[in-house]
């Protein structure tokens, strides 16, 4: 072929190319960007608080999924009316968790080389308290029951071709003193009973108990442990194996998280189950399809949690002691918290 | 015939390239220009891939990282056979490389179709079979078609390229995440038609299955001039130089362990981690045409080793801080990056030095290979340290094994560069 020819060959291919790639990135700018085109479940603005009036009864809030001008934005709607018109709010969150008047939005902000995220504490009319930068992409976030302290996951991916080597982040803050404990792999570690310590050690998914005790996952060697922390003493002690992104239900007796069972699919992996803390007794929930999410407990009986819904995510629930069968709470939801 | 080769390649400039400097070959700039868009293709995805797994698809990628030592397993393997292959026939580098950067191009579009965590590990690690398959055959065309005394020039040239492309991927992929919230699938759409057109202009521009370099033996397809790649080893200067590569290799940290060294001993607030590589890339970009052209001149075994110097000048501004924060950081990037700008052309450049041009492509992939395997042990090793001994003994030890092995490697490299030296003077 002559120089001429090539040229032409090149010029053609890159009209053709760059078409197709114009084509998609219009095509998913007119999606997203169907800011102007709502769809459901209805939303429009509204107050979001974090602190019902009296009487207004219990609130769910949660990020809205759903396409539209309100995308991506907490919204709130009545606990026993969960397909009411959704009121929103101007704060966007990835990830989303409340309680006792406090609430921590983890957020994402593109930047020119690459997505900058951050932690924002804010009061109880979603109001930024005080913000720090992420290291990583937000995975979970937990506010303590007095909403003193507040917690989050984010990961970390390494530099790898391909970034297949992921590794998580866990930090805890105290909004009243604004200490800020970094990185929760620097605790000390034990293990099945003794003091542990290796360079692959994970830890996520916090859940509190108190002001100075919490539970989360610790990983090392391939093998998952629910481990309760002590914020004082800085230290992690395993009490269970085979469980990740655990919920302390509120009365603190159960632990609600995600099971790896053995000879499910690889894509599917998990399974909901509950542990009774003083029996260490587990029982699977009735949801029995995959299920990759820290769920929350809507009552001391009800489980909350995410699935792949059409938009997003969808909420659904389930009893947590094992009866019953799960129900679609809201289509285009995720992250929840309760309030009131 | 290979003596030949080899001596015909002086590690000190000859008289015609003093006196005027030829232009960088257009293979070369075509391979160059391939490299960069394919970088930009392939960055794209790695740049949004966390997002796209946690915030996209909602998953936990935890699992994925296991698979890491069996990606470069077989990664270093499937490079083996892609050097072997490039030299089957006498020269069928294009058509090996072509495949490759075919296989990563299709991995694109699959991304589109694939949303669970197993499925999308898949497509990666096909993406990273294509990355194996190319790499060799790709160096073993840039050294066929330069002038020997250029090489060294010609590799920077090409490394420089890469890099920029590496350095525009994450820009383009998040220029369209600004324009589309969540608009995953047409990162990977654009990433795909980009990677198409880096295979066309390699199908197009770079020329195959012909003799490129003037006045160089003709290709030997005969069984006489070939052996088993392993064999290649018997060659007393690949030899050497793989020894040494692989001794350094072993002693050299991760860029991830680096970075993490980096955050956590100059007090560096971890949301800054990201931009470390940009550092590392931007001194790479910059430095990687002169320190090639030092090579030329100066020899490149003798570079490479030497550039082992800069590493272990960095290792030491970690062990001993100067100073906290940027002013502390910036100085060990720079090094990193002229740390790679010191050898990782130059290796190849210096190993094409030794390998007779029939088997240009398996030489090349033979000491590529075992610089990577070492590596992956060595990250193992600091991996193991650092959990027993914490960060201080684990640096320190690299420190101290990498100081010994680039002593060792002078002196090995500088035998070999006498005997050369002899060999032609008698």
């Amino acid at each position: 072929m002559t120089g001429k020819g090539r040229l032409l060959l090149l010029l053609g291919a890159v009209l053709v190319l760059g078409s197709v790639a114009a084509f998609a990135v219009h095509h998913a700018v007119e999606r997203a960007g169907g800011r102007g085109r709502p769809q459901p479940p209805a939303a429009a603005d509204g107050r979001v608080w974090l602190a019902a009036p009296a009487g207004a009864g219990r609130r769910m809030i949660f990020r809205n999924t759903a396409g539209g001008p309100h995308r991506d934005e907490l919204a709130s709607v009545p606990t026993d009316r969960p397909e009411a018109q959704r009121a929103t709010s101007k704060l966007t969150c990835l990830r989303f968790s409340a309680a006792g008047g406090t609430g921590i939005c983890l957020q994402s902000a593109p930047g020119p080389l690459r997505a900058s995220y951050r932690a924002v504490v804010v009061d109880e009319r979603l109001n930024e308290r005080r913000s720090y930068p992420l290291p990583g992409v937000p995975s979970r976030a937990r506010v303590s029951p007095s909403g003193r302290l507040v917690a989050w996951t984010v990961f970390v991916s390494g530099d790898s071709y391909g970034a297949t080597a992921f590794s998580t982040r866990t930090s805890i803050l105290d909004t009243r003193t604004w200490k800020l404990q970094d990185n929760l792999e620097e605790y000390d570690l034990k293990v099945d009973g003794s003091w542990y310590r290796s360079l692959d050690v994970n830890v996520w998914g916090v859940t509190f108990a108190d002001d100075g005790h919490f539970y989360a996952t610790v990983s090392t060697r391939g093998q998952t442990y629910l481990a309760k922390g002590d914020i004082a003493a800085h230290s992690l002690t395993t009490v269970h194996s085979n469980v990740e992104c655990p919920s302390l239900s509120p009365d603190g007796t159960r632990i609600a998280y995600k099971k790896r069972v053995p000879g499910l699919p690889a894509d599917s992996p998990w399974r909901l189950y509950v542990l009774d803390l003083r029996t260490m007794r587990e029982t699977a929930t009735a949801e029995h399809r995959t299920v990759d999410d820290q769920a929350v407990w809507a009552t001391d009986t009800t489980l909350v949690y995410a699935l792949p819904g059409k938009s997003g995510t969808d909420l659904w629930t389930v009893p947590a002691q094992g009866s019953g069968t799960p129900q679609r709470l809201a289509s285009a939801a995720s992250t929840p918290a309760f309030i009131g | 015939m290979y003596l030949a080769d080899s001596r015909s390649t002086p590690p000190s400039p000859t008289p015609a390239v003093l006196g005027r400097r030829s232009a960088v070959p257009g293979t070369v700039l075509a391979l160059g220009t391939v490299s960069l868009v394919t970088d930009v293709s392939s960055e794209m995805v790695t740049a949004v891939m966390p997002l796209y797994l946690v915030v996209g698809l909602g998953l936990s990628p935890l699992g994925f990282g296991f698979l890491d030592g069996i990606y470069n397993g077989v990664g270093a393997l499937v490079r083996l056979l892609g050097g072997y292959l490039g030299d089957r026939g006498g020269n069928r580098h294009k058509a090996v490389a072509a495949a490759g950067y075919g296989l990563s191009a299709l991995c694109k579009p699959l991304l589109l179709l694939a949303h669970t965590g197993p499925l999308i590990g898949a497509v990666l690690a096909v993406d990273r079979t294509g990355k194996g398959l190319r790499t060799a055959p790709r160096d073993a065309m840039i050294s066929l078609a330069t002038e020997p005394a250029q090489r060294g020039r010609a590799f920077g040239v090409h490394r420089a390229m890469d890099t920029t492309g590496a350095l525009l991927g994450p820009l383009a992929a998040f220029a369209v995440l600004r324009l589309a919230v969540d608009g995953y699938d047409a990162v990977f759409a654009v990433s795909g038609c980009i990677a198409a057109l880096g295979v066309l202009i390699l199908l197009l521009f770079v020329p195959g299955h012909r003799r490129t370099v003037p006045g160089a033996p003709r290709p030997s397809g005969s069984a006489r001039g070939r052996r088993a790649t392993w064999q290649l080893l018997r060659l007393r200067g690949l030899r050497r130089l793989t020894v040494c590569a692989a001794l350094l290799g072993l002693t050299t940290i991760s860029d991830s362990f680096l970075y993490l060294l980096i955050q956590r001993r100059l007090g560096l607030p971890a949301h800054l981690l990201p931009l470390l590589p940009l550092g590392t890339a931007a001194a790479f970009l910059v430095l990687a045409v002169p320190l090639g052209m030092a090579a030329d001149r100066i020899g490149r075994r003798r570079l490479f080793a030497m550039g082992h110097l800069l590493l272990l000048v960095g290792y030491g501004l970690l062990l001993v801080p100067l100073s906290d924060g940027w002013t502390g950081v910036l100085p060990v990037l720079v090094l990193q990056g002229a740390f790679y700008a010191a050898t990782d052309g130059v290796l190849a450049a210096a190993a094409a030095d030794t390998l007779p041009p029939a088997q240009r492509g398996a030489g090349l992939a033979l000491v590529g290979t075992g610089q990577a395997l070492a590596r992956f042990t060595g990250s193992l090793a600091f991996g193991a340290f650092w959990s027993a001994w914490g960060t201080g003994i684990a640096l320190a030890a690299a420190t101290g094994g990498l100081a010994v092995c680039t002593a060792a490697a002078m002196v090995v490299l500088r035998l070999t560069d006498s005997q050369v030296t002899t060999e032609r003077a008698s």
